[in-house]
């Protein structure tokens, strides 16, 4: 019988990690590829960064294909082949994204200034340097918005989800299909829709109520959607527990699945928040577009940000377009303090320290 | 035999677990007897079927639970035992397309009568399942006495109850000081003893476990079987297993199901030892011998 022999601890190695030639290979690649590209468009009448970034990414994916094909036959060439795909088409669905961050950066921060938070428009034009006035009426605007439609199309989208996968009655197909369909309604719809059964035979008025209303609309189909979603993937064996013991299905639902989903259903409402936060045809046909502070949603007309900056758009002026792209920093600001403060609220786990 | 023959039964268990033919291992079980019993007439399954849809799952199973007892549901997959199992807590018609004949008798009350208040059938009959659930969003706490939230029951004192019951479960030790911690950072057999120390907390009269150790380790398992002893005394006990080991070790009574390509049906019930030693129907015994299935 042979004893293990006591060896020193080996050092911690990564053997599959890039080697130093590896890398270099890859650098070669991507030097002959700018070099070809480079050639092409020089030879052709190709013109511009975009032709060179297009040509680019074709001869590399090519070029790596055929060094991969050579070296380490089809399978890996292929394998190869697929992962240049997957990271070139990354690129191409972020760069149109950080382009806008960039431009909305580049051409707002130059009306950001404090009293943006403190003042409003009510003395002011859009036409007036940027350093006067403020946004503070918009802000207040659109956050009582979408409070109100959040308070209203929370609760509806997810006992709808609740139906659809709990109580799974005689009508989960239909409702299922028309939540589907809902959420491609055009956000001018619910604004026509809110308009004709509310404003013109009720209210006669614009208020903010009204932009409330069919924002919320807009946002009960994504919220039932994905909290669906989410219900769904609470294992089943869950549910069977809860009612095992003695639990209605109600106390069940409520003690045992819905606690589980938590993270999932604030994602939901996050999604559905991020769904209208900016939308702006219902809200200029029905809540109007005060430059004045209003903190009442059923009187009077409310402004918002996204009325703000189409106002400031239409004014025509360097200091109002300046206004109209600080608005859009504002704008996505809140939207991405929203996301993460609901982020962080989801992913807290109860009773963790 | 009584219940105070018990005491024992647990080191007798873990001599004879690793030696001996499946016939050795019942035998050495104290065999318990029908015979009065404190814990109330008992649970009787009356010429039960079971459908999914068309499909006819379970065929006329006439079955009676001694109270005080453990009864083993053995046979190969898909026989019906699940589904059998799951008829006598009204958890069978939580699948859509359910539906079943027959009666299920529990203190001489039939539990799919009119007018039967589901809920109150499942707190007497309680249920242990397969891959450990315990309820992600609560503490090991919480996740003990949820069953007095669920059914909404008042409790003089919850802290006596929760102990109560993790220590009937064989968990308390290992958990006691971390009870406000969250079930997930269990291990799996600690959850499975998690979830029978919920099951215990409504006090249940009947407990029935779906091969409750079939997603856990050896040393696991035989801590539930220990907590299944220990439990028997208490509760009336069905349980589902793959495991004919487990089922000589564990039960009184052994229910043999089998599926011949129709409904499952039960072919032989009868004691433990009798069914691993000497069984009355070939088919039983090419099953426990393990010639099929």
């Amino acid at each position: 019988m042979s004893t293990i022999e006591k060896l020193p601890t080996p050092k911690p190695r990564k053997p599959w990690a890039a080697t130093p030639v590896d890398r270099l290979k890859t650098a070669g690649i991507i030097a002959v590829a700018a070099l070809v590209s480079f050639l092409l468009v020089a030879a052709t009448p190709l013109k511009g960064k975009l032709a060179y970034a297009v040509v680019f990414f074709f001869t590399y994916l090519i070029i790596d294909f055929v060094v991969s094909l050579l070296k380490a036959g089809r399978p890996a060439a292929i394998d190869s082949l697929f992962r240049g795909l997957a990271t070139t088409t990354i690129v191409i669905a972020i760069t149109p994204i950080v382009s806008i961050l960039v431009t909305v950066w580049a051409r707002g921060h130059k009306g950001l200034h404090w009293t943006l938070f403190t003042k409003d428009m009510h003395s002011n034009a859009f036409t007036d340097p940027v350093i006067q006035g403020g946004l503070l009426h918009a802000i207040i605007g659109t956050f009582l918005l979408v409070v109100i439609a959040m308070v209203i199309s929370v609760p509806i989208g997810i006992l709808t989800a609740l139906y659809l996968t709990e109580i799974r009655g005689r009508f989960t197909r239909p409702i299922e299909f028309l939540v589907q369909a809902m959420s491609g309604v055009p956000s001018i719809v619910a604004g026509l829709f809110i308009y004709a059964a509310i404003l013109v035979p009720l209210t006669k008025a614009v208020n903010g109520f009204q932009g409330s209303l069919a924002l919320a609309i807009l946002m009960i189909p994504t919220v039932a959607r994905t909290s669906q979603e989410v219900l769904k993937l609470i294992p089943s064996d869950l549910r069977e527990a809860g009612v095992a013991l003695g639990g209605t299905q109600w106390r069940s639902v409520a003690l045992v699945v819905v606690p589980a989903a938590r993270s999932g259903l604030i994602t939901a409402m996050i999604l559905g928040v991020a769904r209208v936060a900016g939308e702006t045809a219902p809200i200029l046909l029905l809540t109007g577009g005060s430059g004045t502070k209003n903190y009442n949603i059923f009187r009077g007309s409310l402004g918002s940000l996204p009325n703000y900056i189409w106002q400031a758009f239409a004014a025509g002026t360097p200091e109002s377009i300046t206004r109209a792209w600080t608005g859009i920093l504002v704008l996505l600001v809140i939207v991405v303090i929203l996301f993460s403060a609901a982020r962080i609220l989801g992913n807290r786990k109860v009773g963790k320290k | 035999m009584t219940i105070e023959s018990e005491d024992n039964q647990g080191d007798e268990m873990e001599t004879t677990a690793s030696k001996g033919s499946l016939s050795d291992i019942s035998a050495a079980r104290l065999q318990k007897q029908p015979g009065n019993s404190a814990l109330g007439v008992g649970l009787e399954a009356r010429g039960v079927h079971a459908w999914f849809g068309e499909k006819h799952a379970l065929a006329n199973v006439s079955l009676d639970f001694w109270p005080g007892t453990v009864t083993a549901l053995i046979g190969p997959s898909g026989c019906g035992k699940s589904t059998f199992l799951r008829t006598l807590n009204r958890m069978h018609e939580f699948i859509p397309t359910a539906a079943m004949a027959g009666e299920v008798l529990l203190n001489g009350e039939d539990i799919y009568a009119a007018g039967v208040d589901v809920t109150k059938i499942r707190l007497k009959v309680g249920m242990v399942f397969q891959k450990p659930n315990p309820f992600p969003s609560m503490t090991i706490a919480e996740n003990v006495l949820a069953g007095l939230k669920l059914a909404q029951l008042k409790v003089e004192n919850k802290d006596d109850l929760l102990e109560e019951c993790l220590e009937r479960a064989g968990l308390w030790s290992e958990v006691k000081d971390r009870l406000n911690t969250h079930g997930g950072a269990l291990s799996g057999g600690q959850q499975q003893r998690l979830c029978i120390a919920r099951a215990l907390a409504v006090r249940p009269q009947v407990l029935l476990m779906d091969e409750p150790c079939s997603a856990l380790d050896p040393g696991s398992t035989l801590r539930i079987e220990e907590t299944i002893s220990q439990l028997s005394s208490s509760v009336t006990i069905v349980i589902v297993t793959h495991n004919m080991q487990q089922a000589a070790r564990v039960s009184d009574y052994t229910a043999f199901f089998l599926s011949d390509g129709g409904p499952g049906q039960m072919i032989e019930v009868g004691s433990t030892n009798e069914i691993f030693s000497r069984p009355k129907d070939e088919r039983t015994e090419n099953y426990v011998t393990g010639r099929f299935g």
